[in-house]
């Protein structure tokens, strides 16, 4: 038995080492300071797609991501890693889209995939935390959902099994496919890249990046169909172009605010002994603590 | 019609407290809106015994049952196929509900189904007017939904200008869980749950489950030592651990220092995290991104112990420790032992 399994991932800005410069003084994200990765849980969902592949060898991995140009970047880290093909669905109509439209966009680009078995993501991205395209991508498909996934426990019958994490505990669902599955942090962690597959994906692109950099050698990327990565615009996946990006999208930013918190009158203590006896002193006394 | 709509969670006939907390939020919201307040509790016969009790207290006017024991443990399709029927016919302008496993997923797929707009995690709720100058059009009372964005970097006033319900999820201790009236008493509207839900919404089935009370309680702690990415190591989480056990306190994280497996995400205070309102929060090598703050603003007395006097936490705390947490933590426990005796 072999499955259809598309991977849908998000290259994020890495906020978690958000420095000094990040912000500007309008209060905007400098986006430009921040380096842009490969969403953490996507890469865990990365991982239960290629044990998939393991498990069934002949089953095939498509990687999906909408972003800008650069976001290509993410489809050869999913070719580095097992991956067999990549597809940057980009086009400016997709601009400001929530994640209704965001989801939409996919769920086009998903049906012009068409077969497709097993959908994994990650459970959410960590520039917005929603968690809410995985779910909306399959309410547009018309399938169920597994969220919180921590392990795809088996196939077997046309059947999936899923362990999910829970606030205080684990669930074991079981599921007819197709399904899409969005996947905790708490799965284990993906395999990194392989040096063979490094090798022979280091130069696939898209062919905007072909454009942009310049790069010639027509012969090799003919010859080499599995350098060529695939770029849909909303033409191409027959989307609706009010459905899309901004004018697509139900919530608007009504406004950015930089937040300022109400600053208190601090005392300042020393790491010595005196400071730290007379501040756990106070505390006492003040019954406080104690 | 056009009233707020709270969506129930319900645990071995438990509602969930941040149920009752947007409850709470969700009565003032209506009474400034002038609409009702109206509950859905969806779940099998043993778990809606004692619902009405439970809700009423908190305000609500209209209470709508939905009684099948399929409904027990929540399932994602047949809750949606609920909540959309539901909505359809009563056309809410409000829908809130927990940003917890059950409402991140359930939410979502309503609001797809639905076409409306839906935001996560907010941190703040609240009614106001929105002008569209592009398109000339104002729109009155819209809800405000209140979060801080780009992990926390940030904070987002998001609006749904058009399509309704507005829908948000809040996590669980960020609103006040408060009585309205203890004699309050709304309608309670059973449904017939065969209209709403059809054979297809039971295809996932749950084969095992296993909940467990959770060990960590930090949200009900009056003290609470915090670790951020500062404190360097899981090793040196340790120190925090022994402070805490001198203190009865429990320790809290930031979610950098649960990015990076210092500690488990139970403990992770902040917007994605648990929001505390402790007695004493001592903050252990938390820098104080804007996600962490707003889960922790409202501690009464705040001390921050940080190698870097400039860290943005120290400009909310009472005290500030500059130093490191190795050399101030074994002090703290020592001047706490021996002032005690």
């Amino acid at each position: 038995m072999t499955y259809n399994i598309i991977v849908l991932a998000k290259q994020v800005p890495d906020t978690r080492n958000v420095g000094k410069d990040a912000m500007k003084a309008d209060g905007t994200v400098n986006r430009a300071a921040l380096p842009a990765i490969f969403n953490p849980e996507d890469l865990n969902a990365m991982e239960q797609a290629l044990d998939i592949k393991d498990r069934f060898p002949g089953s095939t991995i498509t990687v999906l991501t909408m972003g800008p140009g650069r976001a290509a970047e993410i489809l050869r880290e999913g070719l580095f890693r097992g991956a067999d093909d990549g597809i940057l669905l980009t086009d400016r109509a997709f601009a400001g889209a929530d994640t209704l439209a965001t989801s939409y966009a996919l769920s086009m680009a998903i049906r012009k995939i068409g077969k497709f078995d097993v959908i994994v993501s990650g459970r959410q991205a960590i520039d917005g935390d929603t968690a809410q395209v995985g779910p909306q991508v399959a309410e547009k498909l018309g399938v169920p959902q597994i969220t919180y996934a921590e392990n795809i426990e088996k196939i077997e019958n046309g059947k999936i099994t899923v362990k999910r994490r829970l606030e205080n505990g684990v669930e074991v669902v079981e599921c007819p496919l197709p399904v899409v599955i969005t996947v905790n942090g708490s799965a284990r962690a993906c395999r990194p890249r392989n040096a063979k597959l490094l090798l022979k994906y280091k130069h696939a692109k898209t062919v905007t990046e072909r454009q942009s950099e310049n790069i010639d050698y027509i012969d090799i990327y003919n010859s080499r169909p599995y350098l060529n990565l695939t770029e849909w615009s909303v033409a191409d996946v027959e989307a609706d172009p009010v459905q899309c990006g901004l004018s697509g999208s139900p919530t608007k930013v009504k406004k950015i605010e930089n937040v300022v918190f109400q600053a208190k009158e601090s005392r300042q203590l020393a790491d010595d002994d005196v400071d730290i006896e007379e501040l756990m002193k106070e505390l006492i006394d003040s019954h406080t603590i104690g | 019609m056009n009233n707020l709509f709270v969506y129930l969670e319900i645990e071995e006939g438990i509602v969930a407290d941040v149920s009752l907390e947007l409850l709470t939020k969700g009565r003032s919201l209506a009474g400034r809106l002038g609409c009702k307040l109206e509950a859905i509790a969806a779940a099998g016969v043993a778990g809606l015994e004692r619902i009405e009790e439970q809700v009423f207290p908190y305000g609500v006017d209209v209470l709508h049952i939905f009684k099948d024991d399929r409904l027990s443990p929540y399932a994602t399709l047949p809750h949606t196929s609920i909540l959309a029927g539901l909505f359809r016919k009563e056309q809410p302008q409000i829908c809130l509900m927990g940003a917890t496993i059950i409402g991140r997923d359930l939410g979502p797929r309503v609001s797809s189904l639905l076409g409306s707009g839906l935001t996560a995690d907010c941190t703040s709720l609240e009614i106001g007017d929105h002008e569209d100058r592009k398109e000339g059009k104002t729109y009155k009372n819209l809800l405000y939904q209140i979060r801080p964005a780009f992990g926390g970097n940030i904070v987002a006033w998001i609006i749904n200008p058009d399509c309704r319900p507005q829908m948000a999820t809040v996590r669980e201790g960020v609103m006040k869980k408060e009585f309205f009236d203890p004699y309050y008493k709304g309608e309670t509207v059973e449904h017939n749950v065969a209209d709403y839900v059809k054979a297809e919404d039971f295809v996932v089935s749950i084969i095992g489950r296993h909940i467990e009370k959770s060990k960590v309680n930090i949200k009900n702690s009056p003290i609470i030592v915090s670790g951020g990415y500062g404190v360097g190591s899981k090793e040196n989480f340790q120190l925090l651990y022994q402070l805490a056990g001198v203190l009865g306190a429990e320790v809290g994280a930031s979610r950098a220092a649960v990015d990076a497996g210092f500690a488990e995400h139970e403990r992770q205070v902040g917007q994605t995290g648990v929001t505390v309102r402790p007695k004493v929060y001592i903050a252990c090598g938390i820098s104080g991104q804007i996600q962490h703050i707003a889960g922790m603003q409202d501690s009464s007395i705040i001390i921050s112990i940080n190698n870097d006097p400039n860290a943005p936490i120290n400009s909310i705390a009472d005290y500030v420790i500059t130093g490191e947490i190795e050399k101030v933590i074994p002090k703290m426990i020592k001047y706490y032992k021996k002032n005690t005796k």
